[in-house]
């Protein structure tokens, strides 16, 4: 069992040429930053150090930072074994939001992912099959847990607002 | 004689011979089935709904006694829905086909001494012919709805019942091999008496073959009556119209009337089977402890007590029917075709040549 | 000798659109089979038919106001998901809410529990074509309902679990009826057991069928009983105590592998079983050790917390269900992001469902009791 600090001093060690910033100051729990293009490599490494045992993704959520124009993905992970947790975040552009997928290392992430790019328009590269999911596969008006996000006035021909 | 009441009518035997035909065979359709077809729809939602500890239908009548009816008239008012893609003429002519098959088998059946809409010599080996004709009907409502769940359910229900005929065959088979005749008149006449003259206790008279035959005809009757459940798509076998895989199988397309008919098919065919199974083990419309008729001398009463002593032994059979399909999981298509393939076949041809050994003797 | 590998007869793969319209589907659940005869080559199912933009909706109320809605997503399980969100919100904002609270919370999930399995279990029964199971485990999830009733005048959708308390206290008859409940409750898993967990029938189509390794499991992130049938003993009421759980003495039933491999469909299905008679047992501790005191003494005037996130969770019916919920400050959450269980266990399926037949899809997708109402959120 392990915390977020000690989690933080092992990934230095092993990727000293990545940036990780621990922010810890917010309530309730502490969270690692991390850089988006390489969170697969990272997410290798918790998963597969015996150490560390990251086994399980539990949740990966979009959220949008309008105010920084950035769009975020917090992954929290967790340990059956060791019962140990942790989150990570990644911070990408608005304009052009790039995160590498994880979804080879946890399958488990495939529709999590596939639902960030869906209500936030996230593009997880080498996702294998980056779909919208909830939304219609046809919807083109956007992603809309964007916070500018608006209904558009027709889809398909139909009226959207009623 | 009713031949001769017409041709005293009508003075010219061939409209004699039309008329009497005609009303002859619907006959049994208005005095038979359809009252036990109102009769057993109603009882298979009550022996349902007692069985899973609720009421059922209450409102129409005494105990909701005139659901059916009211049901048949629903039927009767629905719009005859055909979807665009069907193959149409096909598509109307299955259920027509499907419900051919089950009422022609009554043709032969034995309801008395007196009655048999038919008595052929090859009884048994004509109803089993003529119910194959189901099997095309409901391939052909398969394939004309042009819809994949029927057709799944028509292949499903094809390959089901041209496998389960097999043991069904071979245990009728066995039966011919002791009874030495394929007439179910004859058949039931041979059972006469009391019960232990009934071939589910070894047949008639009292010898070393009745006894041998006696555990040999127990799994006779067990194997005829799983496959003839098979036949007739009931639970656990009923995976042709399995509701929560193929939503109605091969009659998912057909609305009203049509498919009226395919219920009205598939109660006759449950209560065809049963007869064909009381007539062959239990005594056909034999009374089991003798009858009132003989006991008062009333010579007329014997045939109706006949009627109802075999219509009782029928309807005994199709309740046990819908006991099992309110108690029992389904079966899947592999396993189902296990059980015929592996299971019954074997047995029921090592019983045959048993049958047979004991009957040289 | 016939070469079934020449091309000789040319076969097609079938494809199948199953649903969102089907019996089995449990919901507007669409899936794309894709067949070969009757064997499946793969399984894509589309989702989404349900979508009723929870999060969205959330941005715009405040946090009282998210609670009803939360009870709309597994509407099966309306109190787990009420005690997920207060469970997450009280870690948010600090809140220590009175022992009775804790216990009646307790003693509702345990109550929802049972109610979400007896309709796990009765369907499943349904999928594979016994359909008297069905009707009995309704009979007994309406006692349960009414116990709901009396507590709160709903039957499905409650509104009783609130951010700092309950929205009542409970009927004085509630302990009676619930004792009682449990009394004629106990007889009952023994009638199912009878009429379909020991049925051969129901054993020859259930047993070996989608069979779960734990690896595999943990790896997609599937939690609840369907993991615990793979056999690993993990469950957030022991591993990660919330609420007053740590108190009582309950058991963690695992699958077995009886009547076949463990993580198979039968033990999917008899988990559920065994954890409706450890249910029972928390209820009947919590029953004994229920406090006196105030529900609504805890309860927040104005719920405005500070800048921060939050993951809380809970064990629900279904699995894990944590709400991830980040707050700006203001008194609506800025994001609300709800980590369902059945969303994350219907990602299985393909997997679980390839080279089987149909019939055992129907098997599967009832063995790992999905509610759509949750998955499209």
């Amino acid at each position: 069992m392990k915390n977020t600090e000690e989690i933080l001093q092992a990934l230095k060690e092993n990727f000293p040429d990545f940036s990780f910033e621990l922010k810890s100051d917010l309530p309730v729990e502490g969270f690692i930053i991390c850089n988006p293009l390489v969170i697969d490599k990272i997410s290798h490494f918790l998963h597969d150090n015996p150490e560390l045992n990251f086994d399980s993704l539990i949740n990966l959520s979009g959220v949008d930072e309008i105010k920084a124009n950035q769009l975020s993905v917090y992954y929290h992970l967790e340990s059956t074994e060791l019962k140990h947790k942790l989150v990570l975040k990644v911070v990408t552009d608005r304009n052009s939001p790039e995160v590498a997928s994880v979804t080879d290392i946890w399958k488990g992430a495939n529709w999590h992912e596939r639902e960030a790019y869906d209500m936030f328009g996230i593009k997880f590269l080498n996702h294998p099959d980056l779909r919208r999911i909830l939304m219609p596969y046809d919807w083109e008006a956007g992603h809309p847990l964007r916070k500018d996000y608006e209904n558009p006035e027709f889809y398909q021909g139909m009226k959207v607002p009623f | 004689m009713m031949y001769d009441f017409f041709v005293d009518l009508f003075g010219n035997t061939v409209i004699a011979g039309i008329a009497s035909g005609i009303l002859m065979s619907l006959l049994p359709l208005f005095l038979f089935i359809l009252p036990y077809a109102l009769f057993a729809v109603l009882a298979e939602r009550k022996v349902s709904a007692h069985m899973q500890d609720r009421l059922g239908p209450m409102r129409i009548g005494w105990h909701g006694w005139n659901q059916t009816i009211a049901d048949i008239i629903k039927l009767i008012q629905k719009e005859d829905i055909v979807a665009s893609d069907t193959d149409k003429p096909l598509f109307n002519f299955a259920p027509v086909l499907v419900f051919a098959g089950s009422y022609a088998a009554f043709a032969a059946i034995p309801f008395s001494s007196y009655y048999i809409g038919s008595e052929v010599d090859l009884g048994i080996f004509y109803i089993i012919a003529v119910t194959g004709l189901v099997v095309a009907g409901i391939l052909m409502a398969g394939w004309a709805s042009n819809n994949k769940y029927s057709l799944l359910g028509s292949m499903r229900s094809v390959a089901q019942i041209v496998s389960y005929e097999i043991p069904t065959m071979l245990v009728v088979l066995s039966l011919v091999m002791v009874s030495e005749t394929m007439s179910l008149h004859t058949l039931s006449e041979m059972q006469t008496g009391y019960f232990w003259n009934w071939y589910i206790f070894g047949g008639p008279g009292f010898s070393l073959t009745k006894f041998l035959l006696i555990p040999s005809m127990l799994i006779g009757f067990i194997i005829i009556y799983i496959s003839t459940l098979a036949e007739v798509n009931r639970v656990p076998f009923d995976i042709p119209e399995a509701e929560s895989e193929l939503v109605a199988g091969y009659h998912t397309e057909y609305s009203g009337m049509k498919f009226a008919m395919f219920f009205l098919a598939e109660y006759a065919n449950m209560y065809a089977v049963s007869a064909i199974v009381a007539a062959l083990f239990f005594g056909g419309y034999q009374s089991p402890v003798g009858y009132l008729g003989n006991l008062l001398g009333v010579e007329w009463l014997i045939p109706i007590e006949q009627f109802l002593w075999f219509a009782a032994k029928g309807l005994f059979f199709v309740f046990v029917q819908m006991w099992l399909r309110w108690t029992l999981p389904r079966l899947r298509v592999d396993q189902l075709m296990a059980v015929s393939w592996k299971y019954l076949i074997p047995i029921a041809f090592v019983n045959l040549i048993v049958i047979g050994f004991i009957t040289l003797i | 000798m016939i070469n079934t590998k020449s091309s000789a007869i040319r076969t097609e793969e079938m494809v199948l659109n199953m649903g969102p319209q089907h019996p089995s589907t449990h919901g507007v659940l669409r899936l794309e089979l894709a067949l070969e005869g009757e064997i499946i080559t793969k399984v894509t199912p589309h989702i989404g038919y349900l979508h009723r933009c929870f999060e969205k909706h959330c941005e715009a109320m405040t946090y009282p106001q998210i609670v009803p809605y939360t009870d709309r997503m597994d509407y099966l399980a309306s109190m787990g998901n009420e005690l997920g969100y207060a469970v997450a919100m009280e870690k948010l904002l600090g809140i220590e809410v009175p022992q009775r609270v804790e216990y009646i919370r307790v003693i509702m999930a345990e109550l929802q529990r049972i109610a979400s399995h007896l309709v796990a279990l009765g369907t499943y029964g349904a999928d594979i074509g016994a359909f008297t199971p069905f009707l009995y485990c309704f009979r007994d999830r309406e006692k349960i309902l009414h116990l709901f009733e009396i507590t709160c005048g709903a039957r499905l959708l409650y509104n009783y679990i609130w951010v700092g308390g309950l929205s009542h206290d409970l009927h004085p008859d509630f302990v009676r009826k619930t004792r009682d409940f449990i009394k004629e409750f106990k007889p009952t898993i023994k009638e199912l057991n009878d009429i379909l967990s020991y049925n051969k029938i129901f054993i020859d189509r259930t047993a070996n069928v989608g069979i779960l390794p734990v690896k595999t499991a943990i790896n997609f992130g599937v939690s609840g009983p369907n993991l615990r049938a793979s056999g690993i003993k993990w469950d957030i009421r022991k591993d990660d105590p919330y609420s007053v759980y740590s108190k009582f003495d309950f058991d963690i039933p695992v699958g077995k592998g009886t009547h076949g491999t463990v993580g198979d469909s039968w033990d999917r299905y008899f988990v559920r079983i065994l954890e409706m008679e450890e249910s029972l047992k928390i209820i009947e501790q919590a029953l004994d050790q229920l406090p006196d005191g105030d529900v609504q003494s805890a309860i927040p005037k104005r719920i405005k917390p500070n800048a921060g996130h939050v993951y809380g969770r809970v064990e629900n019916p279904r699995g894990e269900l944590g709400y991830f919920i980040i707050s700006d400050g203001s008194t609506t959450p800025y994001r609300v992001k709800v980590r369902a269980p059945s969303f994350v266990t219907l990602q299985i399926l393909g997997e679980l469902c390839k080279g089987y037949m149909i019939a055992d899809v129907i098997t599967i997708l009832g063995s790992i009791d999905i509610v759509l109402g949750e998955i499209d959120r």
